[in-house]
């Protein structure tokens, strides 16, 4: 009869306890929960700013799928983040190499090199227009002193892709070089000395331990670089607009024209949906990766 | 007693407070747009009258003829709240001590306005705050707040060509005719009759009501190279075909010289394509809201667009805006550049041009069937939103005065929506541009024309057809571009008349 009392005594205060997490539900749910299903329940309704709201079920969905437009930015949204995420990995991991090597005023340099990732990214799409102008821009002026024909860099439908890519490598190389710099930092000794008396080449040593090794820490840089040039938008929008025509419209670039452009709340909610799926794979896809390839668990 | 709260209780709580929260906040947002709050009276009878009631002779606006065939209203308007004080004369501290929200944009127009908003605050008494976002953000937070039925901004300057119908559709923006009327609420030295037809016939709906102060008017132009043009001893154009040909005779990429320069970015480049099509003697979209996209005047117009900026301009010319096809110009890399007549400043400035001095400007040339200016807008509004009317009436008053405009021009904003700037001695003395532009804006004025659709869609319709002459640029075929975009926004636009 006492322990079923304490026990009762127990259950009532640990359900007393269950106000003291109130903030936390109510804040997630408002700055979470609530916008996501706002935007779900508006993805399914007619309403462009200045009209008339009208449920309209998942005709929206419906007209995305056969939207030939939307549906061109999503090979051109992977196409973008994958040049966005590979050269930054591998010229991350070769910087990373460099700077854990001891050179004078490495610290200085480190610090030069990481730079760009601290950089407005309006600021920096306005100075890359600039330089990639075709007639006025000062990295033709570079390639036609080494002899190399001018490009027409973001002007031309062909080029305008890699060369955003171009900007987003330049600032976010440092990001993945600091993480790849710290796993490298964090590696056990025994295995290099071993390999050294097994006669191993510095390539050997890399390819054979350093890589494995910094396999999850990279895929850590992988996940947030994936993440982030998914979502790349003021780079894209600040140089090309999505232009030349619709050449650089990302997903990003056509929801925010169907939202604020074109006020089409409704339509922009369901790209928003969709969009969020596709991140969400993708995150899980590479979260599972990791996993697979974690050695110290 | 207490009460124990179990598990389920709370999930059962809190899932009814969040459906309580969301419901409410979705029922706001899907609200219908609240009807216009009344101008409430002003707060306070003039302490000095300045002067005794003198009527002013404010005309019957409603017979400024409209350029375009803007369809019909599909609501009745509503009378605007009017604040009247028989017989009290007109005094500019009549709202003395009241604040309001003046939202501008980043301009030399709304920089001016800024500059002397002291000026405004000693002549009434009224505190103004002053908001300058750049233009695309500031329409954006227009949409949104108008929606939204209650507006941060008392007084808006906007755009005529881009939102006058979404603003005149949706009665967002008051109506002023009956201030216009009022001698108590109209200043004396404001003189309708000094407004251009052309800003007149922008800020007048199709069933009369004035729903802004026009205050910047911009006509197209040709921007012409004199240098380049006697260096071959060709003439100023003043037909298309004149102006082809000497594309062709200019152009010389060898010495980086090209004969013609525009917009070819998307978007952007309908407005050159709208402004070239005037030359046809049509507009894009008729009164009865025909599409003329199709026909054989929109596929010679786009095959001319195409020919000049394929062939006569820079390469890259598909990514460029205003802004870079200035460049090419003030570099002496083009030959012409056809765009608004707002760039001379910056053209016949030394410090960023080559080609100050060497500047001829041509009015628009006429076209196979006529010759128009094609014409752009922005006006002053007061949101049917604010509390404050009264208030906001007189600042647009102020940012459209005589004084205020003509500062405008001084400054090198472009051309204005007052005919008495073009004689403003002082103006004229401080201008830095030549008095042959004056002539050109003088003359452009006359046969102003709005090229865009005056429809709540005209940025889509803006970016389809960007898009399919963004193609052309590219080599695609006029005809089947141009039919594919009407295709697209042929339902846009006839869902959007239907809201």
């Amino acid at each position: 009869m006492a322990l079923a009392s304490h026990r009762k005594k127990g259950y009532s205060r640990q359900n007393a306890y269950l106000w003291f997490i109130a903030p936390a539900v109510l804040a997630i749910f408002a700055v979470i929960v609530f916008p996501w299903v706002y935007t779900l329940w508006m993805s399914l309704h007619d309403w462009q700013i200045g009209g008339k709201s009208e449920f309209v079920g998942i005709e929206n969905f419906v007209k995305l799928a056969t939207d030939a437009r939307f549906l061109s930015t999503i090979p051109r949204t992977l196409y973008f983040t994958l040049l966005s995420v590979l050269l930054p990995v591998v010229l991350g991991v070769f910087a990373a190499e460099v700077f854990h090597q001891k050179f004078p005023l490495r610290g200085l340099v480190r610090g030069i090199y990481i730079a760009p990732m601290m950089a407005t990214p309006v600021a920096i799409a306005l100075v890359f227009t600039m330089m990639f102008h075709p007639q006025l821009g000062v990295l033709n002026y570079f390639l036609t002193l080494v002899g190399i024909p001018k490009s027409l860099w973001v002007y031309s439908a062909d080029t305008v892709i890699p060369t955003l890519a171009l900007v987003e490598v330049w600032q976010w190389t440092p990001l993945v070089m600091l993480i790849v710099l710290g796993a490298l930092a964090s590696l056990p000794t025994e295995p290099y000395e071993s390999a050294l008396i097994d006669g191993a080449n510095q390539w050997q040593m890399f390819r054979y331990i350093t890589f494995p090794l910094i396999l999850p820490f990279l895929m850590i840089a992988v996940i947030i670089r994936t993440i982030d040039a998914l979502k790349s938008f003021d780079i894209i929008y600040v140089i090309s607009q999505g232009g030349p025509g619709t050449a650089s419209e990302t997903i990003n670039i056509f929801l925010y024209l169907q939202a604020f452009s074109f006020l089409r709340i409704g339509h922009a909610s369901a790209v928003v949906v969709v969009f969020f799926v596709i991140i969400l794979a993708l995150a899980i896809i590479l979260l599972v990766a990791r996993e697979r390839l974690r050695w110290n668990r | 007693m207490s009460e124990k709260l179990t598990r389920r209780d709370f999930l059962k709580r809190a899932a009814l407070l969040g459906a309580g929260v969301t419901g409410t906040a979705i029922l706001n947002a899907c609200a219908p747009t609240p009807e216009p709050t009344k101008a409430p009276a002003p707060t306070a009878v003039p302490a000095q009258p300045t002067k005794a009631p003198e009527p002013t002779k404010a005309p019957a606006p409603t017979t400024a003829p409209a350029p375009t065939k803007a369809p019909a209203p599909t609501t009745a308007p509503t009378a605007p709240a009017v604040v009247k004080t028989p017989g009290d004369a007109f005094s500019w501290q009549r709202f003395k001590g009241e604040k309001i929200e003046a939202l501008l944009i980043k301009n030399t127009q709304g920089d001016i306005m800024a500059q002397n908003i002291k000026e405004f605050q000693d002549l009434t008494g009224i505190t103004v705050g002053v908001d300058q976002p750049a233009e695309q953000q500031q329409r954006q937070k227009l949409a949104v707040e108008f929606a939204s039925g209650a507006t941060s901004f008392d007084v808006v300057y906007y755009s005529f060509h881009v939102q006058k119908r979404l603003f005149g559709k949706n009665k967002w923006v008051m109506d002023v005719r009956d201030y216009l009327k009022d001698p108590t609420m109209t200043a004396p030295e404001f003189d309708w009759n000094d407004f251009s037809e052309a800003g007149k016939a922008w800020a007048t709906e199709p069933d009369g009501r004035i729903d802004a102060l026009p205050n910047k008017i911009d006509y197209c132009n040709l921007y012409c190279n004199k240098e380049l043009f006697d260096a071959k001893g060709v003439a100023l154009p003043k037909t298309y075909d004149e102006m082809v040909a000497a594309a062709q005779k200019l152009h010389d990429p060898s010495k980086n010289v090209f004969g013609f320069v525009g917009r070819g970015l998307k978007n952007a480049n309908t407005m050159l394509w709208a402004w070239m099509l005037l030359g046809w003697d049509i507009d894009v979209i008729d009164s009865k809201l025909n599409l003329n996209t199709t026909g054989p005047e929109a596929v010679e117009c786009s095959k001319m667009y195409q020919n000049l900026m394929k062939n006569y301009a820079p390469p890259g010319v598909g990514g460029f805006n205003w802004n870079e096809a200035q460049s090419a110009f003030a570099l002496g890399q083009a030959a012409m550049w056809m765009d608004g007549v707002g760039f001379a400043a910056p053209l016949e400035d030394a410090k960023s041009s080559k080609v100050k001095g060497k500047v001829a400007y041509v009015v628009q040339p006429k076209g196979p069937k006529a010759q128009w200016a094609g014409m752009t807008g922005d006006g002053m509004g007061i949101s049917s939103f604010s509390k404050k009317q009264g208030a906001a009436w007189y600042f647009s008053m102020w940012a459209a005065s005589k004084s205020i405009l003509a500062k405008s021009f001084a400054a090198g904003s472009g051309s204005q929506a007052r005919n008495s700037v073009y004689t403003n001695a002082e103006a004229l003395k401080s201008l830095t541009v030549p008095t042959a532009w004056v002539d050109t804006v003088v003359a452009s004025g006359k046969i102003g024309r709005a090229a865009l659709p005056i429809i709540v869609p005209v940025t889509e319709f803006r970016d389809i057809f960007g898009v399919a002459l963004n193609n052309m640029i590219g080599g695609a075929d006029a005809a089947t571009e141009l039919k594919k975009a009407t295709d697209e926004f042929k339902p846009i636009l006839e869902k959007s008349e239907k809201a």
